[in-house]
């Protein structure tokens, strides 16, 4: 058996263990830290078969921020499943049954890794030999994401620009600001705040290159986006949700959400000025491949500002709430 | 969403309109706290519809390396019988039948719309399970086409039973709800089982019903929703027990209530009666007789429901203490638009089902 097989094998087995102990687990703390285990064994998989990009996304969205998105709600609600009420026979035979069908739809697939396969020989062939003449980036997967699919792009930051919206008129709607709030820091853990003063500057920079560097490696708006909240969130979660706000006031975070998006847009409706079609970027620049660039990096600033500021408005309107579980109790 | 031609851009747009739609039911909460849990059982029901979907256009994907929905339509029949397109037909086809809450996947149907707020029942009635409706008719007949092995079964003993079952007992379970809100959600579910079994023909005629009545149960339910909400609006509430009189203390809403809920049984000169009118044309030439027995029968249960209403507003006098006034002319007006629509397509439905059968002829003719 090749090591590549081992590799996968095992890996594997870590995820339906990982997904095995979620389903049986009732401590949510536990499930919560599993499942950012799940995400993590997930990205190594997709590494390991070369899609780096998402692996990259999945590191981030999986293990990191969703992470950190779900401890807020425990710390509002609770940190114990309630035993269920119903029978769980029904959702076991669904689950059964459509585990049963994808199995059954491998039966006729073709064979992992063929170059024969139809997906490597009807569009994917395009978009290798004509990424280097029509759009000059390296990273193909960026191309493809930016420019050859843009109009998917612009579609799935509008999914986060819904879903934080989303999520911060209902927060705000239903629960009110305690007066008062009782301001948990964590500065006095002396370690804690070196750490985070050290790293904070680090993450930011990463972030950056994540960002601008999409062209040539892994990354883009999406992880550039969430590696940049990240470092917001740790240093609220050290120094205090107040100080922050100071840093950075959610009414801008709030606007920038918004920004994001039109940027992408805008750029669309640039295109449509020079009577080309909708995010064709060709026309920004001096020649096509210079246009082409241009467009791809102010749509990946668009998803990153947007991926970004959803998420540390996020942050802020669950931190807001005032935790029934204290610091201690964890 | 509608105007795409890639398939992947569909479940985007599917998405935004949906993660939309869980946020405005959970809105409903300020009325009703029950709306979060309506709302969120709406988040994982369509979040799983939707991941199925995305699972079968992956599928689709990975037997014939494009996305574009013409071109998927040319590759997809020349693969012809194979074991993992006819699997991502089955994801696709349960994931949007799960969106347009096909019978039995409608369980979270009616509690979104009854807590949703009215304003929202509004939109959702109208159009957010069309959407669903419309992607099932784009990939059923244009990608997979007729002569996809498992079209033929799937449309003849999946779909029109359950199309058959969703006509009478969602309309029968509507007959014993206290809050007309949810009565009209169950009425919806059944409505959806009338389109869905246009759809089941697989003729012309059928779909042309099916397009129609997704046309024209947005008008009559969107009229309903709205003139309910009028009710709401005053009292806070829209069970049975607030109708009683209502027919002497809001008589423009009452009427423009009982208007809609005409259009809704199937009376001649509204859009109801076209659309029943085609339904029943298309089952008797499908040859299916007792099919089109059935849909009239179906029509006697909205008979019932709506009755009931009008019983409760016209046959009973208001509680003690209240006055009679109408909703406000901002709130009468388009429900009377929509009333109006409701009567004008009905009589002059030329527009209507010329539209819808040139939508039919070119959904069937990439499908032969």
């Amino acid at each position: 058996m090749s090591i590549e097989a081992i590799i996968n094998i095992a890996l594997f087995v870590f995820l339906g263990l990982t997904a095995f102990a979620i389903l049986k687990l009732r401590a949510l703390f536990a499930v919560v830290m599993l499942s950012a285990v799940f995400s993590l064994v997930s990205a190594a998989l997709l590494v390991h078969l070369d899609a780096v990009d998402v692996a990259f996304t999945e590191a981030a969205v999986g293990a990191g921020i969703s992470t950190v998105l779900m401890l807020a709600t425990l710390a509002l609600t609770s940190r114990h499943e309630k035993a269920p009420t119903r029978s769980q026979a029904l959702p076991l035979i669904v689950v059964f049954l459509t585990g049963f069908a994808l199995v059954y739809g491998t039966l006729d697939m073709p064979r992992f890794g063929d170059p024969q396969a139809p997906i490597q020989v009807h569009v994917a062939p395009k978009y290798i030999a004509d990424t280097q003449s029509e759009i000059g980036i390296p990273n193909i997967v960026t191309a493809v994401l930016a420019s050859y699919r843009g109009f998917d792009t612009l579609g799935e930051v509008t999914v986060i620009f819904t879903a934080g919206i989303g999520v911060l008129l209902l927060l705000a709607a239903f629960i009110r600001e305690p007066e008062g709030l009782r301001v948990q820091t964590m500065d006095h853990h002396l370690v804690l705040r070196v750490v985070t003063k050290v790293l904070i500057g680090p993450i930011l920079l990463f972030a950056l290159y994540v960002q601008f560097h999409a062209d040539y490696g892994p990354g883009g708006g999406f992880q550039a986006g969430i590696i940049f909240a990240s470092a917001f969130i740790i240093y609220a979660l050290v120094f205090g949700l107040e100080n922050a706000r100071k840093a950075v006031p959610g009414r801008a975070v709030r606007l920038l959400v918004a920004c994001g998006v039109l940027l992408y847009g805008g750029v669309g409706f640039v295109s449509f000025l020079f009577g080309k079609n909708y995010l064709n970027y060709s026309v920004l620049g001096a020649d096509q491949v210079a246009g082409q660039h241009l467009g791809i990096l102010l749509v990946e600033f668009g998803v990153g500002l947007t991926v970004a500021a959803v998420m540390v408005s996020t942050f802020y309107a669950f931190s807001g709430q005032n935790p029934p579980i204290g610091d201690e109790d964890w | 969403m509608v105007i795409t031609g890639d398939a992947f851009n569909a479940f985007v747009f599917l998405e935004i309109a949906s993660l939309s739609t869980y946020v405005l039911v959970a809105m409903g909460a300020k009325r009703d706290r029950r709306a979060l849990t309506a709302a969120y059982t709406y988040l994982v029901m369509g979040t799983i519809g939707a991941t199925f979907f995305v699972i079968g256009v992956g599928l689709l994907y990975m037997m014939t390396g494009t996305l574009n929905m013409a071109d998927l339509a040319e590759r997809v029949p020349a693969i012809g019988a194979n074991r993992t397109l006819v699997v991502a037909f089955a994801f696709i086809v349960t994931g949007l039948g799960l969106k347009l809450a096909l019978f039995p996947m409608h369980l979270w149907l009616p509690n979104a719309y009854a807590f949703a707020p009215s304003a929202v029942t509004v939109f959702l009635a109208a159009t957010a399970t069309k959407a669903a409706v419309y992607l099932l008719l784009r990939f059923l007949f244009t990608i997979f086409g007729t002569s996809f092995p498992t079209f033929e079964p799937t449309l003849t003993y999946l779909l029109l039973p359950l199309a058959v079952i969703a006509m009478f007992a969602a309309s029968t379970v509507a007959i014993f709800q206290v809050d007309i809100k949810r009565m009209l959600a169950y009425s919806s579910i059944g409505q959806l089982g009338y389109m869905v079994l246009g759809m089941s023909f697989a003729t012309v005629t059928g779909l042309t019903a099916t397009i129609i009545h997704l046309f024209n149960h947005a008008l009559m339910k969107g009229a309903l929703f709205m003139a309910l909400g009028a009710v709401v609006m005053r009292f806070g509430d829209a069970t049975i027990d607030t109708m009683r009189g209502l027919g002497r203390v809001m008589p423009w809403t009452m009427a423009a209530f009982v208007a809609g809920g005409l259009s809704l049984i199937g009376m001649p000169l509204t859009v109801g009666f076209i659309s029943k009118w085609l339904l029943v044309t298309a089952a008797l030439e499908s040859g299916l007789w007792p099919i089109a027995v059935l849909v009239v029968a179906s029509s006697l249960l909205a008979v019932i429901y709506i009755w009931r209403v009008v019983e409760a507003a016209y046959f009973e006098p208001p509680p003690e203490g209240v006055t009679a006034g109408e909703a406000p002319p901002a709130l009468l007006i388009p429900t009377w638009i929509l009333i109006g629509a409701n009567i004008y397509f009905g009589i002059d439905a030329s527009l209507t089902t010329r539209v819808a059968g040139e939508a039919a002829r070119a959904l069937l003719k990439t499908a032969s």
